[in-house]
């Protein structure tokens, strides 16, 4: 499904890595490994088009992605460091608003279950008035709502996460992995995962 | 690809609405500048009328110009804004979105304002219709060109100084026509050509200026 041939990638004048290939099929699971500083979350804003490699190309069914552009995007979820979540909107006018940009149709109550699942409150609070954990959770909760698309890219998911919602999380992976999509995730934690596949991004940077 | 464009402003507007104060402070400046040039200048009508459309359009232009810092930063900082570059919907027309919910917010309150304003100016009120609509063309004009110099400056340091000088020099012919056309009307020539060289100005503005936001945005995000 998605193909990277020969990734360079110089940030600050420094390479973080060169010549990373590797495909991904439907119902892989890749865990991007590495240090701090080491080129994790510039591997996966490539993958998802956000940062162009310095030489190389991400290919999505052949196709190389700067060239699908909003067609690529549709097909792949994105969730990075920063939560993405606004917090003068409660939850559920995040998540609809996140699902509408990403052309995700969504009705009220799967929102209303997506927010259940993650244990946030269905009334109207501004996430300003929850925590750290909490707006994670947010941001997590678009998973419950995108397991129709093949594609996830995940940026450190269980930071700031408790057991609970670790556990939540993991098994969304696990069941997105069977159902035959491709999840791509960094985490620094024993996540208790079966990934499918590692790339190390210490050894590509030699 | 509509209902992004309408969620964008929809969003705007919300955020805008629980930061009132941020909306507010815009609006503000725009009110204190122009009553202050009375108080400075002296009570001197001709002087006075003379110079109102060029205080109140320099004063739309610097207010507007303040809020621009707000257009993406925000966005920028929570991680929305890489959310929107991977929206299913063309960049140009959610961007564009943003533009409308900018002029929205920061530019209509200055168009409905602004006779209320002439008023301190002693300005004919057969003259108020040719400035609320210079400026209702006009303002659009300076968000969406605004909205190019917010993008190619978003996450440098000192972006306020930049845009500002990046921004300003593009200004300039809005506001020539805009205060001119108030200036012609004033002098019984109508202000017909200069409302409609604006026109023309928004117009391509609209057409072209989305284009540059995206990619602007798109480099500034790398």
């Amino acid at each position: 499904m998605l193909e990277a041939s020969d990734l360079d990638c110089r940030r600050g004048g420094r390479a973080l890595f060169r010549g990373l290939s590797f495909a991904l099929r439907g119902g892989e699971l890749l865990r991007v490994a590495g240090e701090n500083g080491s080129g994790k979350t510039s591997l996966l804003k490539i993958l998802c088009g956000l940062l162009t490699p310095d030489q190389g190309e991400v290919r999505w069914r052949g196709e190389p992605i700067r060239r699908l552009r909003e067609d690529y995007a549709r097909n792949l979820v994105y969730l990075g460091h920063a939560p993405a979540v606004k917090d003068d909107l409660s939850a559920a006018e995040n998540l609809q608003i996140a699902c509408t940009l990403a052309g995700i149709p969504v009705r009220e109550d799967s929102i209303r279950e997506a927010l259940a699942r993650f244990g946030l409150p269905a009334k109207d609070v501004f996430l300003k008035r929850l925590s750290q954990g909490q707006r994670k959770r947010a941001a997590l909760a678009r998973l419950w709502v995108s397991r129709e698309i093949p594609l996830w890219f995940l940026d450190e998911p269980f930071a700031a996460l408790d057991a609970a919602a670790v556990e939540l999380t993991r098994g969304l992976i696990r069941e997105h992995v069977a159902r035959g999509a491709a999840v791509v995730y960094t985490t620094h934690q024993e996540d208790g995962l079966q990934e499918s596949r590692v790339v190390d991004l210490g050894a590509a940077a030699a | 690809m509509l209902a992004a464009a309408r969620c964008i402003v929809y969003r705007d507007l919300l955020l805008a609405v629980r930061r009132r104060s941020d909306v507010a402070t815009a609006l503000l400046f725009f009110v204190i500048v122009a009553s202050l040039f009375p108080l400075g200048v002296g009570a001197e009508p001709n002087l006075l009328r003379a110079i109102a459309p060029g205080v109140i359009w320099v004063a739309a232009l610097l207010s507007s110009m303040l809020s621009l810092g707000r257009l993406f930063a925000s966005d920028y900082a929570d991680g929305t804004l890489e959310q929107i570059l991977l929206g299913a919907a063309p960049l140009g027309v959610v961007v564009a979105a943003k533009a409308l919910a900018h002029w929205l917010v920061s530019g209509l309150p200055l168009v409905l304002i602004a006779p209320v304003l002439a008023l301190q100016y002693d300005l004919p009120a057969s003259l108020y219709g040719v400035l609320a609509l210079s400026l209702a063309l006009g303002t659009p004009v300076l968000s969406l060109i605004g909205a190019i110099g917010a993008a190619l400056t978003l996450g440098l340091r000192g972006g306020g100084v930049l845009v500002s000088l990046l921004v300003l020099p593009l200004y300039v012919p809005v506001l020539i026509m805009g205060a001119g056309s108030v200036e012609m009307a004033g002098a019984g020539l109508g202000g017909q050509g200069q409302l409609l060289l604006l026109a023309a100005m928004l117009i391509v503005a609209a057409a072209f200026a989305p284009w540059a936001i995206a990619a602007a945005l798109r480099i500034s995000a790398e």
